[in-house]
């Protein structure tokens, strides 16, 4: 690529990071409400929009599947004129891919993809950008998600999002499924960026390009959605309800509704001085 | 480094580039920093055949990384060491006459100052149920700068406003006033203390080897960074109590030193008793309602979180709530400790030169895409998780181990999950 002088590298530049869920129990159940066919083909325009916008702008496509994750197209290889087959043949390898790495296990409903696997490769991604020198576009994180939260994952998805909150790097949500998201709510909240679940989801290009197209330093000028009813309650480790008041074991921060006399997860025995106990190897 | 900024007069070689005949008394021009400040001849390395290059700084930089890693890893190898995770630290910074001193440009307290700053955030980013507070050895006497508590910006304001050195240090009068207000809290935190030492000596008014025996039974870990040279008091104070005694060398170092306590230590098991802390987590207020807040006691507009049990308004979190003084947390406050108790395993060194099935390491770093080969196509050094065997790049392996505590390959691999 032709060296660019630092005046093209304005405040409106971007690197678009986009985490498409392609989680196939979801597409496929009611729960989505509108094919994957029609959603691909309205992201894609929105994928070229953003590049019309600016010159520099970059845009990284993630597919968040429900057995692995992989990179999936990258706007700064070129080919302008191949993006959309590139990128869809990709997407259906991938998609094989994913599927052959089934296992036999029955999956309640629509199941959880592995959104914390696709938030850590992007963010990994995001710090070679900032290694790269001082000319570098505003990275963002945009979530196309429909699956549900999965417990399993809320550690490692709280991670991601305090790393983010650090490198100052927005995660944006836009949530296609039926169900609001506690963790792409939290995401947002936290690290500044903006979360929307679409009322009709047929226009969803035209939520894409309102919403989430402007780059980092035009959001200042716009009125974006804002956050509303984000809940950070805690859930009880023992029944998983949500609580307001609860008790916390001073060692390894577990949660829970009653007073007991022995902590679940590490073992200490509350009120009396401990043996030097291990932390048990579960998470939360 | 004790130069003071002042060249002194050439006499001898004269220098065809000078233009000016002034630069005896006046400020260097940048060439000429660059050989009296910043000795650029240093940055320089002789390889193996004697030619010059410069130094490798990314291999250095993940060298020492690598080393701290595994003596971190080293100690709770086999089994998990409990980490205390509510912390009630103290900081004692000395502001006598030796902190005065201009080894450490422009002088040891405004430097300690400024690294005290940037580690209270530190800590409070990675122990958000912790708190500090800060006592400042003036004139032999010490004193309280702040209480415990959760707020970085009062302790940084308070740090701020009163910097001024004098008078003597005294060890003995500084762990007295800490003995004192560490032994009012509860007894499931973990005590500790951090001195920054400049001083080389202390004027105490009885006998300090008491008052440190005093500390040990009360289980207070205190730990010293010497900012002069080593005593043998600091070492001793240390060693009794279990923590860490460094001496720094420059302000770099120092800065390491320091935030090397921010992550929580090993906990020895019979520091702190275990215990059910009864917490609330409140939910925002709603937007456009007028209400009075109890901690700025005036009336605020919006926003803010309820109090569970009392349904006071506070403003931020986590707080005491100062009606009913439950302790009020979020979600996400909790979960910023999480990663200390489940820590990601370190990644294995791969050897450059990997044998016959060449083929069989990837292109690309599994994180960030980099590519894992120079420019001649040569394998370069790169690290792989035992878990889930993924490759990645020298550099994805510190942000994954120092920022993001979560291994990218393991959290795409669905089999590794435990789903509940």
């Amino acid at each position: 690529m032709t060296p660019v002088s630092s005046k093209q590298y304005a405040d409106d530049v971007s690197l678009l990071m986009v985490l498409i869920d392609t989680n196939p129990l979801f597409w496929s159940s009611t729960a989505a409400p509108l094919p994957f066919s029609k959603f691909l083909s309205q992201v894609l325009s929105f994928l070229n929009s953003i590049l019309l916008l600016n010159q520099l702008n970059q845009v990284m496509v993630i597919a968040t599947g429900l057995n692995s994750c992989d990179y999936i197209y990258d706007s700064s290889l070129g080919l302008t004129t191949q993006r959309v087959e590139t990128l869809l043949q990709k997407l259906e390898e991938f998609v094989i891919k994913d599927e052959e790495l089934n296992k036999d296990d029955s999956v309640d409903g629509i199941g959880s993809s592995l959104l914390s696997g696709s938030l850590s490769m992007a963010l990994c991604y995001i710090q070679r950008v900032f290694r790269s020198g001082s000319l570098h576009p505003q990275p963002r994180i945009l979530c196309m998600h429909g699956s549900q939260d999965g417990p399993g994952q809320y550690v490692a998805i709280m991670n991601s999002i305090f790393s983010a909150q650090r490198s100052m790097v927005p995660i944006d949500s836009c949530v296609i499924g039926s169900q609001h998201s506690a963790f792409l709510q939290q995401a947002s909240y936290i690290t500044g960026g903006v979360y929307l679940k679409p009322q009709q989801p047929d226009g969803l290009f035209q939520y894409l390009t309102t919403v989430f197209a402007t780059d980092l330093h035009s959001r200042n000028f716009l009125q974006l959605p804002k956050p509303v009813g984000v809940d950070f309650r805690a859930s009880c480790f023992c029944h998983k309800n949500t609580i307001d008041m609860g008790y916390i074991c001073s060692v390894c921060l577990s949660i829970f509704c009653k007073h007991h006399k022995k902590c679940s997860t590490c073992g200490s025995a509350f009120g009396q001085p401990q043996t030097n106990v291990s932390t048990s190897n579960q998470k939360s | 480094m004790s130069n003071n900024g002042k060249r002194k007069p050439m006499n001898g070689e004269d220098d065809d580039d000078e233009e000016d005949d002034e630069e005896n008394e006046r400020d260097l021009e940048a060439w000429e920093k660059a050989y009296a400040d910043e000795r650029s001849w240093e940055s320089l390395q002789e390889d193996e055949s004697g030619l010059l290059r410069p130094i490798d700084n990314q291999a250095l930089h993940h060298a020492q990384y690598r080393r701290r890693l595994r003596s971190l890893s080293s100690a709770s190898a086999t089994s998990r060491i409990q980490k205390g995770l509510i912390r009630y630290l103290y900081l004692v910074l000395d502001l006598s006459r030796a902190a005065g001193e201009m080894d450490l440009r422009p002088s040891r307290m405004v430097v300690v100052a400024k690294q005290v700053e940037a580690f209270i955030r530190e800590f409070f980013d990675q122990n958000p149920l912790s708190q500090i507070g800060l006592v400042a050895i003036k004139d032999g006497v010490a004193q309280c700068l702040t209480d415990l508590g959760g707020s970085p910006e009062s302790h940084i304001k308070a740090l701020m406003g009163k910097l001024g050195c004098s008078g003597e240090a005294s060890l003995q009068n500084a762990l007295e006033l800490v003995h004192e207000q560490l032994d009012q809290i509860p007894s499931y935190g973990h005590r500790e203390v951090i001195i920054l030492y400049s001083a080389l000596s202390t004027c105490d008014p009885g006998d300090v080897m008491e008052t440190i025996q005093k500390c040990k039974k009360s289980k207070i870990r205190c730990s010293v960074i010497g900012l002069s040279a080593e005593l043998y008091i600091c070492k001793y104070l240390c060693q009794e109590t279990g923590g860490l005694y460094s001496v720094a060398l420059d302000e770099a170092h120092l800065k390491d030193l320091i935030l090397e306590h921010a992550p929580p230590p090993p906990a020895i098991a019979e520091f702190a008793i275990a215990n059910l802390i009864k917490m609330g987590f409140p939910q925002r207020a709603a937007e456009g309602v007028i209400s009075i807040c109890s901690c700025h006691k005036e009336a605020k507009f919006g926003g803010g979180y309820i109090c569970p049990r009392c349904k006071a308004r506070v403003c931020e979190l986590p707080t005491e709530c100062s009606i009913c003084g439950l302790t009020l947390v979020s979600s996400p406050h909790l979960a910023r400790s999480y990663h200390h108790l489940f820590p990601v395993t370190p990644f294995d060194d791969v050897a450059p030169m990997l044998l016959p099935n060449q083929h069989r390491r990837p292109k690309s770093c599994f994180g960030c895409q980099q590519s894992l080969l120079n420019p001649g196509n040569m394998p370069i050094r790169c690290v792989t998780c035992p878990k889930c065997k993924q490759f990645f790049c020298l550099d994805c392996d510190i942000y994954i181990h120092e920022s993001l505590h979560n291994c990218p390959g393991c959290e795409s691999l669905k089999d590794s999950k435990s789903v509940d």
